[in-house]
């Protein structure tokens, strides 16, 4: 029972950050029907810069919150000036451009970083805490608690400011957004801030785990992407609850599932996809896309 | 000097040219209507005031040049367009439709009074501000659509169709606040709209469109009395 609670709780830990990605995809896909290949990349180029300035010797919070400000701004000016010049291209095009963007990131921070797992330091303690008679580690603990303290702001953002709501009136309808005097295309590059901001805190969180290296988010991606295809990609709270539902059920499967085991977790991601495709497409939260012709 | 005049304008979707140089204009606290039949250019005239089509020729609002304008821009100068279809923001309440309706005002401020002139005039969007945008009547998505237009505090009013799909009532019920708008606040307001009969009634000058020409012009009470009119658009 111990080891079962346990692993839930890490579970839910990693889970969070698998949400926080697939909440990233998801605000992009809500806004502008691109699923962003790069989301990952940009989040682990983030978690690099975060470490520069860790070990130039700038206190962690210091450095995260630097590092949540500078991935805003980044992923803002993506959208402006990578993402823009290609806004009214076919689908397929828009795709190839974050597959590049992905390619570009990943080569960068290997030319930079070169690509050797380098340590990253957690704010949390290294000791576990003991409530009631289970064991936790910290790490998992302070993870979901800033994952779900971040989610918790932009829901408290996109649900009562001004701003969140023009942002999500731009994601809906355009047209008649534009009607309202709201700046569409600005809110569109406003939110590949905020996913790129979430995925910067993903990657931070996740980096203490599996080490920091170029290609430490490639996994995280397709956990993400069968997080969002659980929840609905139309469904920003059902892509973090996928999230946590994906963490666990990696986790338990993971522990339980002797053949599984810890080399093939990934698989049981894929599987996931695959089995809600074909049983639920749109998704436990998400609604099947009606287009009117 | 005119609200809103418009020279010599031409619109035009792709390659095919819909509107041929057309000269219209709304006075100030006036209410013009653009009558025609389908595909005449109407609803293009509206878009193309707010620069939502591709436009050559000449549009001052308040005597400014506005025509090649951002959308938005031209929106913020306050021109407040009820397009057709409604452009309801369906996933979003009432109030959050409403409170997007006063985003593109000059005047920033607390919405209280906004909130409460629009629910004096449509009593039903009061009841079901928390409702779903989605789920209201077309009735009442029309009166969401003028109500959230009226949150802009506009000086122009567009309103295309406003009768399209509603019963004789809610039709009734939307031009009677039309009119209040108008005379109370002085708003202009060009209307766009097939029920011949019910904008002649409400406006005080008319512009007959067709095939994207104006091919005739007046006061309304001059055009009702015109046999082709008569014939033509009011049935009689």
């Amino acid at each position: 029972m111990d080891i079962f609670v346990q692993q839930v709780v890490s579970g839910l830990a990693t889970g969070g950050i698998y949400g926080s990605v697939a909440l990233a995809l998801v605000m992009i896909y809500q806004a502008t029907d691109v699923v962003n290949f790069a989301q990952g990349e940009m989040a682990m180029f983030s978690t690099y810069l975060a470490w520069t300035m860790i070990n130039a010797g700038l206190p962690y919070w210091v450095a995260f919150f630097a590092t949540l400000a500078i991935a805003f701004v980044g992923g803002l000016v993506i959208e402006r000036v990578v993402i823009r010049p290609v806004e009214n291209a076919p689908v397929l095009t828009i795709v190839i451009v974050c597959i590049g963007l992905l390619v570009i990131f990943n080569s960068v921070a290997g030319w930079i970083y070169s690509y050797i797992q380098k340590p990253f330091p957690g704010p949390f303690p290294e000791k576990p805490i003991m409530i009631g008679n289970v064991f936790f580690g910290a790490h998992d603990l302070g993870a979901l608690g800033v994952t779900l303290l971040v989610l918790l702001f932009l829901y408290l953002f996109f649900r009562y400011t001004t701003l969140g709501l023009a942002m999500r009136a731009a994601a809906q309808n355009p047209t008649s957004s534009r009607l309202c005097g709201i700046r569409v295309g600005w809110m569109l590059a406003l939110g590949w801030g905020f996913a790129a901001l979430v995925g910067a805190v993903a990657g931070m969180m996740v980096a203490p785990v599996v080490f920091l290296d170029p290609n430490m988010m490639a996994g995280i991606l397709i956990y993400a992407f069968a997080s969002a295809t659980l929840g609905g990609f139309t469904s920003p709270g059902g892509a973090v609850l996928g999230g946590l539902i994906v963490g666990v059920i990696e986790n338990l499967v993971g522990t339980y599932v002797r053949f599984i085991g810890t080399e093939l977790k990934l698989t049981v991601a894929l599987a996931l996809i695959l089995v809600v495709l074909v049983v639920k497409p749109s998704g436990l939260f998400g609604r099947a896309a009606v287009h009117r012709v | 000097m005119a609200l809103l005049e418009a020279e010599g304008l031409e619109a035009q979707y792709g390659g095919t040219k819909v509107l041929h140089g057309i000269r219209f204009a709304v006075e100030e606290g006036g209410i013009t209507t653009i009558l025609g039949a389908n595909g005449a250019g109407k609803t293009t005239t509206l878009r193309a005031v707010c620069g939502m089509v591709k436009t050559s020729g000449e549009i001052r609002f308040d005597g400014r040049r506005i025509r090649g304008r951002p959308t938005e821009d031209i929106v913020r100068l306050g021109i407040a367009h009820v397009p057709e279809g409604r452009g309801t923001f369906m996933q979003l309440t009432v109030e959050e439709n409403l409170r997007l309706g006063a985003y593109g005002r000059t005047a920033k401020g607390p919405l209280g009074r906004d909130f409460q002139r629009v629910y004096e005039h449509f009593p039903v969007l009061g009841e079901r501000r928390r409702q779903i945008a989605g789920s209201l009547s077309g009735g009442e998505q029309q009166m969401l659509a003028v109500a959230r237009a009226l949150m802009l505090r506009p000086r122009l009013l567009l309103l295309d169709e406003p009768s399209l799909g509603l019963g004789p009532l809610v039709v009734r019920e939307i031009f009677r606040i039309v009119r209040a708008i108008n005379r109370e606040e002085r708003v202009g307001v060009l209307l766009v709209e097939q029920n011949a009969t019910m904008a002649l009634d409400l406006a005080d000058h008319a512009y007959l469109l067709e095939t994207g020409r104006v091919v005739m012009s007046g006061p309304s009470a001059e055009l009702r009395q015109d046999d082709a009119i008569r014939r033509s658009y009011l049935g009689y």
